[in-house]
């Protein structure tokens, strides 16, 4: 088991379970979880696809250059990455909290179903309902409408 | 040390799954505060110190911060012997 | 129903994400851009770090953009959450051990943060990463005791002041008639402090804007009401 195999499999395993996480959720925070696991997992994969074996840091310490250095240009990139990515976290928590002011719950079902009624609501169109949909969601559509 | 890669790498993976099967979301949030310590070795490993400081300081500092002043003002989180 | 077809979404970023890794190699990668770049950037920039140089020197322009990117983030996050109701409830104040101890960790923590920004062309470190320090140092005394109140007002006019100086450094160079971002001082010589052209100015910009911003979102996170 070489150690690329390894690292490739780490970052390969970060990104499917944050992805996992966005998308098999029931819950708003663990969306956010996800994401934020998604992108640790790229930044990963950012840094290893230019990692070049033997290289040392590229920094020059005391005035002695090294013979080999590793590429500066991704470690910038992935640095920037970082710093956007706890942006996006904030604004996210931010709107999961005003998603609880306005709705009262965090349960990704009832939010959707929510916020397709307010949506529909507003705009004053009618829901689109199948025949099968369960007893309990028709009452419920009729009773609001 | 290919040795250590796979312990941090196996650790890393283990407390991914663990984020989105825990419970308790304080839980979760210390194992998202694994997997952020975990990349940060990785990236040092990976010869690259200054994404390694950032990633330490803003995935398991800051990132943590955020989650758990969210999950307290969420309601999520409560202390024990307060309503 | 929707839990099938996520499955089956996964599966195929499963496939996708494993036949592009079939492909890459790991360890010997020619760096194309990189290898000029090491081999220049001593005499052509001055700075000890490359990254740094990087950052700021060879893409100064992309840290001016992701400074913009912050700030429109924080800046939105702030105004989803809205302003505090006068007279909120907040947690009591921390026990002794936590008050004590951020009394005595700011001092160290703003030591520490501006060290890593004042350093950053020299060692491993910099504007992003002493920024964040900084934030934490202002935010914990009012993690200690949740009752006091942070100046906004003040945050905001650091953050601009800084975002604005950042800018200004990059159109001072074009008064002179050279490009956007030019330095401004002089090269100096190769590890000392002040050294590296205008980039510790640069960062200490950076370094000012991300700790007030960080420190104004935290507060803020802070300053809502409970939701029961």
């Amino acid at each position: 088991m070489d150690t690329g195999l390894i690292l490739y499999t780490a970052a390969f395993g970060l990104i499917l379970i944050g992805s996992a996480g966005i998308v098999l959720s029931g819950h708003l925070v663990r969306t956010i979880f996800g994401i934020a696991l998604l992108e640790a997992g790229a930044n990963l994969l950012l840094l290893l696809a230019t990692y070049r074996a033997g290289s040392t840091a590229p920094i020059i310490v005391e005035g002695r250059i090294p013979a080999v250095m590793a590429d500066p240009v991704p470690q910038a990139l992935v640095l920037t990455a970082i710093v956007i990515g706890v942006g996006i976290l904030a604004l996210a928590l931010s709107l999961a909290l005003r998603v609880q002011r306005a709705y009262g719950t965090l349960d990704l079902r009832e939010v959707r179903q929510r916020l397709e009624q307010d949506i529909a609501g507003e705009a004053g169109i009618d829901l689109p309902s199948s025949s099968d949909a369960p007893q309990a969601v028709m009452s419920r559509q009729e009773g609001q409408a | 040390m290919e040795l250590l890669v796979l312990f941090i790498v196996v650790v890393m993976l283990c407390s991914a799954v663990a984020v989105l099967l825990l419970k308790d979301f304080l839980a979760a949030l210390a194992a998202f505060s694994v997997v952020s310590l975990g990349l940060s070795v990785l990236f040092v490993i990976l010869r690259a110190p200054d994404v390694a400081m950032t990633e330490a300081a803003i995935g398991a500092g800051l990132s943590s911060l955020l989650f758990a002043l969210a999950l307290r003002r969420l309601g999520l989180w409560r202390i024990k012997g307060q309503t | 129903m929707r839990r099938l077809s996520s499955a089956l979404f996964l599966l195929g970023l499963g496939l996708l994400v494993a036949a592009i890794f079939q492909t890459m190699e790991f360890g010997n990668v020619a760096p194309i851009a990189g290898q000029a770049i090491n081999a220049v950037a001593a005499q052509q920039v001055g700075a000890a770090n490359f990254v740094t140089a990087v950052v700021l020197g060879y893409r100064g322009f992309d840290t001016l953009l992701e400074l913009t990117i912050l700030f429109t983030a924080a800046t939105a996050g702030g105004l989803v959450l809205g302003k505090p109701r006068a007279g909120a409830s907040h947690d009591p104040d921390s026990g002794f051990i936590l008050r004590a101890g951020a009394d005595l960790f700011f001092p160290l923590l703003l030591v520490v943060g501006l060290y890593i920004i004042l350093h950053g062309h020299l060692t491993p470190g910099g504007g992003f990463q002493g920024g964040v320090i900084l934030a934490s140092a202002f935010f914990i005394p009012i993690l200690a005791r949740p009752g006091t109140t942070m100046d906004h007002r003040l945050v905001s006019i650091i953050e601009g002041l800084a975002g604005a100086s950042f800018i200004l450094i990059g159109l001072l160079a074009m008064l002179d008639g050279k490009e956007f971002l030019t330095p401004l001082l002089d090269k100096g010589e190769l590890g000392a402090l002040l050294s590296a052209g205008s980039l510790p100015l640069l960062y200490i910009a950076v370094g000012l804007k991300v700790g007030s911003e960080l420190a104004g979102l935290l507060a803020r996170l802070s300053e809502t009401e409970a939701i029961d």
